[in-house]
């Protein structure tokens, strides 16, 4: 197996052309190459569709056209379109794929790579195969229906004969595509790549350094950005002293950038930016700036303050997001169990802070981007220097992780628009300071759950109510509640066998940008409903586990239209992912036998539980703690998914056993607070990340399933949270329903 | 201002740089010599990301200036020859996103350098600097531990 990525191909233009240029009439699914044989007898490898070419070599080229960033995807995707193409992995090259929308959806996020793409990668595989197959028959001048492609040679039973791939592949290549529905897929029984764990292609390069990630680009001439942003949503810079900035060595020139009006969109904040031969003077010259900032709408933002108001609007009749049984608008005192649960805003914090470089020239530009979005990349890129998109060329490196934060291209315009100034490239280098205090948060929360219970304690009756800043108040003004889309994550959507239901929602004013963060806002309201569940099994006196099954009731399809409900399922249909109760049941069940070989809970110890649906996956996790004198320590995680069909087993694992870590950290500590608008935090000292010392054992599970693929990035996170608070309830009898922990317990 | 000459010694090569002598290693290392394995990741010594050894020992590139490794042996990720702690790391499939491993990989090399067998303390002791937001903290354990172990 060998890789390399656009960032280390800058040498073997000719292969990147051949994929991202050349055959510009072809549509996926389209019957024909506009693909000139020139280009082969250059390039020596011969286009069988988008996403796959083969050399003369017999290697095949596979490109994996979505962004890596610790999921295994450039693995994932060339796995699937090696399976059904026959390609021996050995002879694999992954290509990395440019911002192109011929490729389809390149936005990586929403755990979506695999079960949005797994079926079009199989077909994309299968119709190279088809057309190996097609010249190999052509050239023994029998039928096709007599040979068959394996393991990268086609074979004609009859003859005893073989062609390799490298030789069929100039032939292959000018037959006309087949229709990608009409291609024959291999029988899940056959599949040699698809569900192996095969070790990820750029392992070689991250244990010896050279893997490439956006921070480690370095061009000719390159010049190195810093800048100051906005600490305020919405101020700009008044007066700038900068004379003390510019007499550092290296600097070579400071930049006012203009603070957008209106909705925050993707645009850059504005702010200051020091130009420098090399990132130390930068970072030096941005200390010694002297920056007056104007007042802002957003200055008395308190998010203590506005956490309170939260608190008591949640208590407050809000707007009706789904009902059905009784209408709920005073509810009786009596036989209810009520609490209210807060999650503060969070950021993402991946080890590699956003970065990106430009470089602008007479014919365009061009981009080596830590992104997880290129498309929209390319197009914020080229409105903000008036071209046209596809003079903008954007390469993606290797992400030191994204969490949702690189699928906002903020940084790259930056890097664009300095480079259009200076006529050089320019790399932009966000410090971790500049991450933490100017990111797109996570927002702040409060939910409020109440019950009506029956004699028997058990819940007859939920009234729901969620307040949060919306994502949507970043991409327009005066958006005061959250959008359907964000109340499907984990709040409407949770399939209770219960009489009577009533969500609502509360008005909540962003006074900062808030975006999406790994599982979105499937992190309060698993967290709050997860902890719900175990405080109304308390009061039933039985397991939590078994109040679950109680309120999921028997294995069933979910529908909730039936009650005039649309539910958006992850932009799924839902006949192809249901929201199944049986598959809740299973996940219980696996975690119930997992749990039966697990060490008991001694003293001052104790077990905690919950489960959740997201992005289309069913995941449930159990949390061993114990605490002593204070001292919370986690002991044990065993995490069971249902993520369907799965590519990498291995990948799956990891991000699972990250996920737990991920949820950890934000429920024991994770906190971005504002004072006067501002972040309190600036870096890991004071917005703390689960380190080695405090992590548990995990234990994970992955249930056996040839349902359809599902999310497998984020849906391991939500039910973390509450797992946790519910296991030191169970240690302590103490119940925390305002997160981090660390406000309250040594973590 | 003329900038002092730096002598710097990387990897067993020796290198002149025309730099301050206050600037950190992880700059020098990455912007003017090329060797980018070394991450940034904090700039404040708390995540690690930036560990090199100095003369054998774990340091912090981001918070470790020129001068002070003057006449010091420096190693990075690209010089790090620890075969059989990387081949542990390739046995568990460690990285996710990679980032941070170099930094991982550079103090837990330091770790097994001066203790063969590390006990569980020490390995959460030598390890407690390198953040890894990915999550692939039990799997850097189970790997130092086959090494040590084997």
């Amino acid at each position: 197996m060998t890789t390399f990525t656009a960032v280390e191909n800058i040498s073997r233009r000719n292969v990147l052309k051949l994929f991202g240029a050349v055959g510009g009439g072809l549509a996926l699914g389209g019957t024909s190459l506009a693909w000139s044989p020139m280009a082969l007898a250059q390039d020596k490898q011969a286009l069988m569709n988008l996403f796959v070419a083969i050399g003369e070599d017999n290697k095949v080229y596979l490109t994996c056209h979505r962004s890596e960033m610790g999921q295994g995807i450039r693995t994932g995707i060339p796995q699937v379109l090696a399976d059904e193409l026959e390609a021996d992995w050995d002879k694999v090259v992954v290509v990395q794929g440019l911002a192109d929308k011929r490729y389809g959806s390149q936005n990586t996020d929403g755990s979506r790579s695999i079960r949005k793409h797994y079926q079009r990668m199989r077909q994309m595989g299968a119709t190279a195969r088809t057309m190996l197959e097609q010249a190999a028959a052509q050239q023994w001048n029998v039928p096709v229906t007599e040979v068959y492609a394996k393991a990268h040679k086609v074979h004609h039973k009859a003859s005893d004969q073989s062609l390799s791939y490298g030789d069929l592949a100039l032939a292959a290549s000018k037959l006309a595509m087949p229709k990608l529905d009409s291609v024959t897929l291999k029988p899940e029984s056959e599949f040699v790549h698809i569900g192996k764990s095969h070790t990820i292609v750029d392992m070689d390069a991250m244990l010896s350094g050279k893997a490439k990630y956006g921070y480690d680009i370095k061009l000719d001439g390159m010049l190195y950005a810093s800048i100051t942003r906005p600490p305020v949503l919405g101020c700009d810079v008044v007066k700038l002293d900068d004379t003390k900035a510019r007499s550092i060595a290296g600097v070579v020139d400071i930049i006012t950038l203009p603070v957008p009006k209106g909705a925050p969109l993707f645009q850059p904040l504005g702010g200051v930016a020091v130009i420098a031969t090399n990132s130390w003077s930068a970072i030096e010259a941005r200390k010694a700036l002297a920056i007056t900032w104007s007042e802002s709408v957003n200055d008395s933002h308190d998010s203590d303050v506005y956490l309170k108001a939260l608190v008591e609007r949640v208590k407050q009749p809000g707007k009706v997001i789904r009902q059905f049984g009784e209408s709920v608008t005073d509810w009786p005192a009596d036989n209810t169990v009520n609490a209210v649960y807060t999650v503060p805003y969070l950021t993402h914090a991946m080890m590699e802070p956003p970065v990106a470089t430009a470089s602008v020239t007479a014919d365009g530009c061009e981009l080596w981007a830590s992104t997880q979005t290129p498309q929209s990349t390319q197009q914020n890129v080229a409105g903000a220097l008036g071209l046209r998109e596809e003079q903008v060329k954007v390469n993606v490196t290797l992400l030191g992780g994204g969490f949702g934060r690189k699928s906002k291209p903020d940084f790259s315009v930056e890097a664009a628009v300095l480079s259009q100034k200076l006529i050089k490239p320019v790399k932009v280098c966000w410090s971790r300071e500049d991450e933490i205090q100017n990111g797109y948060y996570h927002a702040i929360s409060a939910q409020m759950y109440q019950a009506k219970v029956d004699d028997n304690k058990l819940p007859t009756a939920l009234l729901a109510r969620t307040g949060f800043p919306a994502i949507s108040s970043t991409f327009a003004e005066g958006v005061e509640y959250p959008s359907d889309g964000e109340l499907d994550l984990g709040f409407s959507d949770v399939p209770l066998a219960l009489e009577h239901i009533q969500l609502e929602a509360v008005k909540a004013t962003a006074h900062t940008r808030i975006g999406w963060m790994r599982s979105v806002c499937n992190i309060q309201h698993a967290f709050g409903m997860g902890s719900f569940v175990d405080e109304l099994a308390v009061n039933a006196n039985i397991p939590c586990i078994d109040m679950w099954r109680q309120l999921l009731g028997k294995a069933r399809i979910e529908n909730f239209e039936n009650n005039g409900f649309k539910y958006g399922n992850y932009g799924e249909e839902l006949a192809d992912h249901p929201v199944d109760v049986g598959r809740f049941l299973n996940v219980l069940d696996t975690l119930e036998s997992a749990l039966a070989k697990a060490p008991k809970a001694g003293k001052n110890q104790g077990w905690g539980m919950s489960v959740h649906r997201s992005f289309v996956s069913y995941v449930a996790v159990a949390t061993l703690v114990e605490v002593v004198d204070n001292q919370l320590k986690v002991i044990k995680s065993i995490a069971v998914m249902d993520a369907g069909t799965v590519v990498n087993p291995d990948r799956v694992h990891s991000q699972l056993e990250g996920a737990v870590i991920f949820g950890l950290s934000l429920a024991m500590m994770g906190d971005i607070s504002f004072k006067n608008g501002k972040v309190v935090q600036s870096n890991f000292h004071d917005y703390p990340l689960l380190r080695l010392p405090q992590c548990p054992d995990i234990e994970t599970h992955i249930v056996a399933s040839t349902a359809k693929p599902a999310g497998v990035g984020e849906p391991g996170v939500p039910p973390v949270a509450p797992s946790l608070t519910n296991a030191i309830f169970a240690a302590t009898g103490k119940r925390y329903r305002d997160l981090p922990l660390n406000k309250v317990l040594s973590v | 201002m003329t900038t002092p000459t730096q002598k710097l010694m990387v990897n067993g090569k020796d290198f002149t740089l025309d730099a301050d002598p206050n600037m950190p290693v992880l700059w020098a290392l990455r912007d003017i010599l090329g060797l980018t394995g070394t991450k940034f990741g904090c700039g404040a010594g708390l995540c690690g990301a930036c560990t090199i050894h100095v003369d054998g020992s774990p340091m912090r590139g981001c918070l470790t200036s020129l001068k002070q490794v003057q006449g010091k042996q420096v190693t990075t990720i690209e010089g790090l020859e620890a075969q059989k702690l990387k081949q542990a790391w390739l046995a568990h499939n460690v990285p996710q996103c990679g980032y941070c491993q170099a930094g991982q990989l550079m103090s837990a090399a330091a770790l097994l350098k001066t203790t063969a067998t590390p006990t569980d303390a020490q390995i959460d002791d030598a390890m407690s600097g390198n953040i890894c937001r990915c999550g692939t903290y039990p799997r850097i354990k189970a790997a130092i531990k086959s090494v040590s172990e084997a």
